[in-house]
């Protein structure tokens, strides 16, 4: 750390013109001292122009909020230990009085940003540099031009130089003094760029030559198309990470309801409960293994597998296996079981939604191409297709998943084989519901963990499963990306309310000319 | 795949009946209503305890019942004891309108306290007028009512969503709007009033962009997407939400993870306080925007007294404090210095006293009950901290004074209300003369 201060000084020094300009510095630190935004900002802009060798060290302190003033107006800079240094001199102080933090607004957060790109352009590490070029493309100052001149001249990294010469091209083009040659070739940089960034900012210039601004009109333009091409492949990406969602939510429901015939209104509160698991353990993790809080999720994907599970099983023996055979009875009474695990969840944990963390490796967003692909998306989708092939090898391959299918298929003969067929029933329902509990941990990531959680799938779940075919996974997997992607491409048409009642529309229609869903099963099992 | 006939045993049935009733009897404990002594006065509290809205509401019943407590440590009202009468409309909006009358004819309640959403208020507000009753609305809400039997202790529209758009028309610069709510009546009539109010300014139609959600929305992957793209026109763009409650989290991760920052296109929201943000990882959000009257981050002593009795309260040092709370403390002490000064508890007498009462509020000032039944309020913007607190960085100079009809939609643009004598009308055109609705002789 100490080293990357070390080199960010030597930077600011490079840049740094002269003495001449030490009045400077010091209004900027005055100026910074100051509960008025406005001031800081112009303290923040000062400070980056003037070159002064602490610039880096007091600019990044401000964007941490480790930035404190006195009423005498000197500036101190809090350390993780919890003692200051003096901001001027890097002394350490042992106990500075009486001190404030010096509050940043957005505006600030701009100024920050651009003077801190500035300064960093020239770190040794690769990523920084990146992240600084990107900031320095947005600010867009032509006071910006000399540093990115040298530090392209110096640059080695293909990707690093192309977003540099892009924040050139954008520093060019808000300079009031370069030539037209130079605007147009700026232009052409940036029309290659063609992202939305980009595209905003050709679209903010305003009075340039007539030539560059045809230019700008054509780059626009061609951006526009070729984004226009890439929102259907979005769209389809969108939908299938919707899909991706119900699917998840409603695999649980295709055992329960699709395998065994039970119509459970309480399966949304499974996903409740896994979702507090997550919860719980990441709780208990901060607590404990603070190391290991990282993985957290992936304690939790397990642990909510069993406490759903070990829940559904509970609630067959106690109360669905009494209602075999009886739908409408199911029904309510599973509804109202819905309502005392949500009240009982809300006396335990509060009605307040629960914060649970995303892990780093989850948040933010990587590019392809023209597609903007969130990471916690991916991984959902990932997770999803990985629960639905361990679903059915289970089904497929285990001894449990044979006599699951035997008991389904002909309850008495398989009981007449030798199979327990009431412990069956309750190991396939705790499947079901230990599924649901793992599309909980998924749902805990994109959703509120609230009592409410559950509520909000139940509904999409039961038509995903009624949709795709009662008793098939490859029906209720096709039947959850269908829907997916047919509300994702509606959505930009009709709106998010409208596209929802369209679905739902055009659910009924199909239901009354496929009563059995898209993939019926056929046979005799499918007679009964 | 169909179930096949299973065997089951006649007890199941029998069964099922127990949970039945054991669900009814949980049903009943809860709107089991205190019967009191005639030696006490009843306050009514009407918010959710189960359903959607609970993650709101409880909190607004425990602060009503710290309030009372601490007045009745205080030695009560005209020397008598404050009785909390609670029930759970438990989000149900009919219920709402069940649960009022319940509380003014079966409980005698003097006043109530309660309701969130502008539904749940639409619902009861027929039942306050019939009974003539009185009810305190402590939320920020669309404005277009002026009842003489509510008050309104939240903000109205000009005393949180204008002020606020002004702020980032002056301050960052903001030339384009999206309006996203969710669909119902409150961003639906905000949005309404928005946009007129907008274009009054300037801003060109193509320049605004307005998306309602479904209820408790969670994949905003597409309308976020086209948030960013409505911001690439090349002109700074901000986002105005009326983005109910439970639907603002996975909008907000949306956001960070799509990687628009509060610098490029901030978000400016009028559903989202210090409770809400304890749900969320907030660092993604830092520099987003809040409007309300009061933040938690307040400096002054009032609110540290009342924090720490709130604290201490809810024996939770963690517990956050937040608007539509101090609307209810505002609320509150106005009532009880309105009956104090009419010596009665009377609804006509309670009615006509708190109409220029004026209590201290807990941002360092005095908020006043005026005669169109809302209450003057300091605006604050606020920023998010990464600890999930505001930071506020604009307070309007003074107080604002509530504007009940909205001088930017047309239909209303001639209508105040005026409940005291000789108008006493909650609708008066000040261009015909005549009192359109509300009318109370």
């Amino acid at each position: 750390m100490r080293r990357f201060f070390a080199i960010l000084l030597l930077a600011a020094l490079a840049l740094a013109p002269g003495p001449s300009k030490a009045d400077q510095a010091d209004d900027a630190f005055a100026a910074l001292a100051s509960t008025s935004f406005d001031s800081v900002r112009g303290g923040v802009e000062q400070l980056s122009a003037s070159g002064h060798p602490r610039a880096a060290a007091v600019i990044g302190a401000l964007q941490s909020g480790k930035l404190y003033f006195r009423p005498d107006r000197a500036l101190f800079i809090k350390q993780d230990d919890g003692g200051y240094l003096h901001a001027l001199t890097a002394a350490a102080i042992a106990d500075p009085g009486t001190v404030k933090p010096v509050r940043v607004n957005n505006g600030i957060r701009n100024a920050i940003d651009a003077a801190l790109g500035a300064m960093r352009l020239f770190s040794p590490d690769t990523a920084t540099r990146l992240t600084a070029a990107e900031a320095v493309f947005h600010a867009a100052e032509a006071g910006a031009l000399p540093a990115l001149n040298k530090a392209i001249a110096k640059e080695s990294d293909p990707s690093v130089r192309l977003r540099m010469e892009q924040a050139r091209a954008a520093a060019i083009l808000s300079s009031a003094d370069s030539g037209e040659a130079d605007r147009i070739q700026a232009v052409s940089v940036l029309r290659t760029r063609a992202d939305i960034d980009a595209r905003g900012f050709l679209a903010s210039l305003s009075g340039q030559p007539p030539a560059v601004a045809d230019a700008i009109a054509v780059a626009i333009t061609a951006i526009d198309r070729k984004a226009q091409l890439w929102s259907v492949a979005q769209s389809v990406y969108y939908g299938l990470s919707l899909g991706s969602v119900l699917l998840l939510a409603a695999a649980g429901l295709a055992i329960t309801f699709g395998v065994m015939g039970v119509i459970n209104m309480a399966h949304g509160e499974m996903v409740m409960i896994g979702a507090y698991t997550t919860f719980a353990v990441q709780q208990f993790m901060r607590a404990h293994t603070p190391g290991m809080y990282g993985a957290s999720l992936l304690f939790a994907v397990p642990l909510a597998f069993m406490v759903s599970g070990t829940v559904g099983i509970v609630i067959e023996r106690t109360l669905i296996r009494w209602l075999y055979g009886r739908p409408l009875e199911t029904l309510l009474a599973t509804w109202g079981l819905s309502l005392v695990l949500q009240q009982g969840v809300r006396t335990i944990f509060g009605a307040n939604n629960k914060d649970v963390d995303t892990p780093s490796w989850m948040s933010g967003a990587t590019q392809l191409g023209g597609l903007t692909l969130t990471w916690n998306r991916m991984y959902i989708i990932l997770f999803s297709a990985i629960v639905l092939a361990a679903l059915m090898a289970a089904l497929r391959y285990t001894s449990l998943g044979l006599r699951m299918r035997a008991v389904t298929q002909n309850r008495r003969m398989a009981a007449a084989m030798g199979i327990r067929t009431p412990w069956i029933d309750a190991l396939t329902f705790g499947l079901g519901s230990g599924v649901a509990g793992m599309a909980g941990v998924a749902l805990s990531q994109i959703d509120n963990v609230s009592p409410n959680l559950g509520q909000s799938y139940i509904i999409d779940s039961f038509m995903v499963v009624v949709f795709g075919g009662v008793g098939n996974l490859w029906g209720t997997t096709l039947g959850a990306l269908t829907l997916g992607i047919t509300n994702k491409f509606l959505e930009p048409v009709a709106g998010a309310v409208m596209a929802k009642i369209v679905v739902l529309v055009l659910l009924i229609l199909f239901i009354q000319r496929r009563p059995r869903g898209m993939f019926p099963l056929k046979g005799r099992a499918a007679e009964s | 795949m169909a179930f096949n006939e299973p065997t089951f045993s006649r007890r199941g049935l029998a069964r099922l009946g127990a949970a039945a009733a054991t669900i009814a009897a949980l049903g009943a404990v809860k709107s089991a209503a205190a019967q009191g002594t005639s030696g006490t006065i009843k306050v009514g509290i009407l918010h959710s305890l189960s359903g959607t809205m609970a993650i709101s509401e409880t909190t607004l019943r425990d602060v009503m019942l710290m309030l009372i407590e601490q007045q009745n440590a205080k030695g009560g009202l005209l020397g008598k004891k404050l009785e909390a009468v609670v029930v759970d409309p438990a989000s149900n909006w009919p219920l709402f309108a069940e649960k009022a009358r319940q509380l003014i004819s079966v409980d005698k309640c003097a006043a109530t306290f309660g309701c969130w959403t502008s539904v749940s208020r639409k619902s009861v507000l027929p039942v306050f007028e019939e009974l003539n009753s009185i009810l305190f609305y402590p939320v920020q809400y669309e404005g277009q009512e002026c009842s003489r039997n509510v008050f309104y202790t939240g903000a109205a529209p000009n005393q949180q969503a204008i002020p606020a758009v002004d702020y980032l028309w002056n301050e960052s610069k903001v030339k384009r709007w999206v309006l996203a709510g969710t669909d119902y009546v409150y961003p639906r009539t905000t949005n309404q009033i928005l946009e007129a109010y907008l274009i009054s300014k300037g801003v060109a139609k193509e320049d605004i962009l307005t998306n309602y959600t479904p209820f408790g929305h969670s994949d905003w992957q597409n309308i976020v997407a086209e948030i960013k793209k409505f911001g690439s026109a090349g002109k700074k763009t901000a986002v105005v939400s009326t983005i109910n409650g439970d639907a603002n989290v996975p909008f907000y991760k949306e956001l960070g993870n799509q990687g628009i920052k509060a610098t490029d296109i901030p978000v400016v929201a009028f559903s989202v306080g210090e409770e809400e943000l304890a749900g969320i990882d907030t660092k993604p959000l830092v520099g987003h925007l809040a409007a309300w009257n009061y933040f938690q981050s307040e400096d002054n002593a009032d609110n540290k007294k009342f924090i720490a009795a709130w604290k201490a309260f809810t024996k939770n040092p963690k517990r956050t404090t937040n608007d539509p709370m101090e609307a209810h403390v505002i609320g509150f002490n106005m009532w009880v210095k309105a009956v104090e000064a009419a010596g009665t508890t009377a609804s006509d007498a309670v009615i006509d006293a708190l109409i220029g009462t004026a209590v201290p509020n807990l941002t360092g000032g005095y908020s006043a009950m005026m005669p169109n039944h809302h209450i003057t309020k300091p605006v604050l913007i606020g920023e998010i901290q990464a600890d999930g607190q505001f930071n506020t960085v604009s307070r309007t100079a003074g107080l604002v004074v509530a504007q009940e009809w909205s001088p930017y939609v047309a239909d209303t643009k001639d209508l105040i209300g005026d409940w005291r004598s000789p108008l006493k009308c909650g609708a008066f055109n000040v261009k015909t003369g005549a009192c359109t609705a509300g009318k109370k002789a």
